[in-house]
């Protein structure tokens, strides 16, 4: 799985709602193998002050037309000059980083839980535990259903049920005070979930009262996004580990998380 | 082609491009993007006596044109690397030095002893600059007496060469540059990291959680080349800028201002292949201006 940069070209930029863009690349090349939970580190091009790459999430691979997309969401100068790049410009693109999320072979029921824009870590994921036939139940949470987003793809790869804050879509309330993390909790045989980190936590902490197996995507502010910097780093059982090479997908039992 | 070849005491480098210690890890995470080989040098990571875990996090902050870090030398230590690393390395034929750090000057000592034992290992880089370790680090970089008693105390350990990296947080660094060479030093690379501070106005907290850190990037490559000129005219010893270099330019003004070779840092983590684009650039730069060596612009700054 060698490591790359590569301008990759801007062949459509969806705009989802008022902060969220879709990006889609092209290279010119064949694609590197890409495995679910991994993310790539754009540069910020035609930016005064914004020296850094920005890491993100691959939201889905299409090795035929050789594309990777980007669920963007604007949180700063970076990302505004990311999530509004024009069709056919180049994006210098590093890709792939990080690890991936366990696919087991074997037909397991597996819930995936995804909250704000860590959702965009979980399409390809349900795609890759849908094609090894494992049965994948998919949980979204958001403030409210404008903030939902690509629910029709996600249906592709298994049954999606919704939670909002303000009950616009789905259950009112958060991921948590769903039946699926609640009462239905023991058909699961493992839980993968990437979004807010009190999120990630409460999900943790019902996996773990239920001796569930389960992975958690982390995100944290990085420099490289290659093992070198040492910034992005998290506690766990074996001591400081990188985000972005150890993770960014962790199981919890390796994490020193209060849960 | 011209010559890029140049001399820091005993090093020959084919090249004068080296790597800023904690920003290219031990060269291998390099090695799907580039043959490592190619450059004229590479300092590894901060290396103690002791292994250490480093700050807490958040330990980086992006600011404008800049990122401040606060990683706090995390490293496996001297052993671990003089056993597990090391041996890895081997297989790099350039310039690989050590960047050696400590808490006290026993523990200075010790490391530099364990690296003397390495025969591929060309040289140490004295790190008595870093601003992110409580004891230690800075604390004996920020003054006259505190730079010679550990500089010298290392020489008399260390019979390779001895590059000392100096704290650009100082008031004359002109002072300390010759502080060094009285202690023993070689050569002088310069600068490290500026202490600075980031403050979310949301949370009305630091973004780091050690609260300051050390600013490196292309904000402070101004105040890198000013203190390379002032230390190029104190001293004697050959001169290895550090600061903000993000291509070529930058490091030919890094050699105008009188240093032989430079070091890239942050540039390393946006673009990994950075410094071949720096080495060809450096050859354009000499070819288009008809010199044959890059040692016909070292401290050649007209004023």
């Amino acid at each position: 799985m060698r490591k790359t940069v590569r301008n990759l070209k801007v062949i459509s930029n969806l705009r989802l709602n008022d902060n969220h863009h879709l990006i889609q690349l092209q290279s010119s090349e064949p694609l590197e193998t890409i495995f679910p939970g991994q993310f790539a580190n754009l540069l910020v091009e035609n930016s005064a002050i914004v020296l850094l790459r920005r890491p993100f999430s691959i939201y889905s691979v299409d090795y035929k037309e050789n594309t990777v997309s980007f669920f963007i969401k604007i949180i700063g100068e970076g990302t505004r000059v990311l999530a509004n790049s024009p069709v056919g410009n180049f994006i210098s693109t590093m890709f792939p980083l990080g690890n991936s999320f366990t696919i087991p072979n074997e037909r397991e029921k597996i819930l995936v839980v995804g909250g704000g824009s860590g959702v965009a870590s979980l399409m390809i994921l349900s795609q890759a535990l849908c094609d090894n036939s494992n049965e994948v139940s998919i949980l979204i949470g958001a403030r409210s259903s404008t903030d939902i987003v690509s629910l029709d793809q996600f249906s592709r790869y298994g049954e999606v049920f919704t939670t909002t804050e303000d009950g616009s879509s789905g259950l009112k309330g958060y991921v948590t005070d769903h039946p699926l993390l609640g009462a239905q909790i023991g058909r699961f045989s493992r839980i993968y979930t990437c979004g807010p980190e009190p999120m990630m936590k409460a999900v943790a902490q019902r996996a773990n009262l239920n001796s569930i197996v389960c992975e958690v995507s982390l995100e944290n502010t990085m420099a490289c996004g290659f093992g070198v910097c040492l910034c992005c780093i998290t506690d766990t059982t074996q001591g400081h580990k990188c985000v972005c090479t150890d993770g960014p997908v962790f199981n919890i039992n390796d994490l020193k998380w209060q849960i | 082609m011209a010559d890029l070849s140049t001399t820091i005491h005993k090093l020959k480098l084919k090249n004068p491009v080296l790597t800023a210690s904690g920003t290219f890890g031990y060269g291998v995470e390099f090695d799907d993007f580039l043959d490592v080989s190619m450059l004229g040098g590479i300092v590894v990571k901060g290396t103690t006596i002791h292994p250490r875990q480093g700050n807490q996090y958040p330990r980086m902050a992006e600011t404008a044109s800049g990122m401040l870090n606060s990683v706090g030398l995390q490293n496996k230590g001297a052993k671990y690397f003089a056993s597990d690393i090391y041996p890895v390395l081997t297989k790099y034929n350039t310039n690989i030095l050590v960047n050696v750090s400590g808490s006290t000057i026993e523990e200075y000592i010790s490391c530099a002893e364990i690296i003397n034992e390495l025969d591929h290992i060309s040289g140490i880089e004295l790190n008595i600059s870093c601003p992110n370790v409580k004891e230690g680090g800075m604390a004996f970089g920020t003054s006259c007496a505190s730079i010679d008693a550990v500089v010298s105390a290392v020489r008399s350990v260390y019979n390779k060469t001895m590059i000392v990296k100096l704290s650009p947080n100082v008031t004359d660094i002109g002072e300390l540059a010759k502080a060094a060479v009285s202690g023993g030093a070689d050569g002088l690379s310069l600068i490290n990291t500026l202490l600075g501070m980031a403050i979310n106005a949301e949370t009305r907290k630091p973004v780091l959680a050690t609260v300051t850190g050390g600013l490196s990037g292309p904000a402070i490559k101004p105040v890198a080349l000013r203190m390379v000129w002032e230390v190029a005219k104190a001293v004697n010893v050959p001169i290895i800028g550090i600061g903000g270099i993000m291509n070529a330019t930058d490091a030919i003004e890094f050699f105008l201002a009188g240093a032989s070779a430079i070091q890239v840092g942050t540039a390393n983590y946006i673009d990994p292949l950075i410094t071949l684009k720096i080495i060809d650039g450096i050859d354009s730069y000499l070819n288009r201006h008809n010199y044959s060596s890059i040692s016909n612009i070292v401290g050649e700054l007209q004023m």
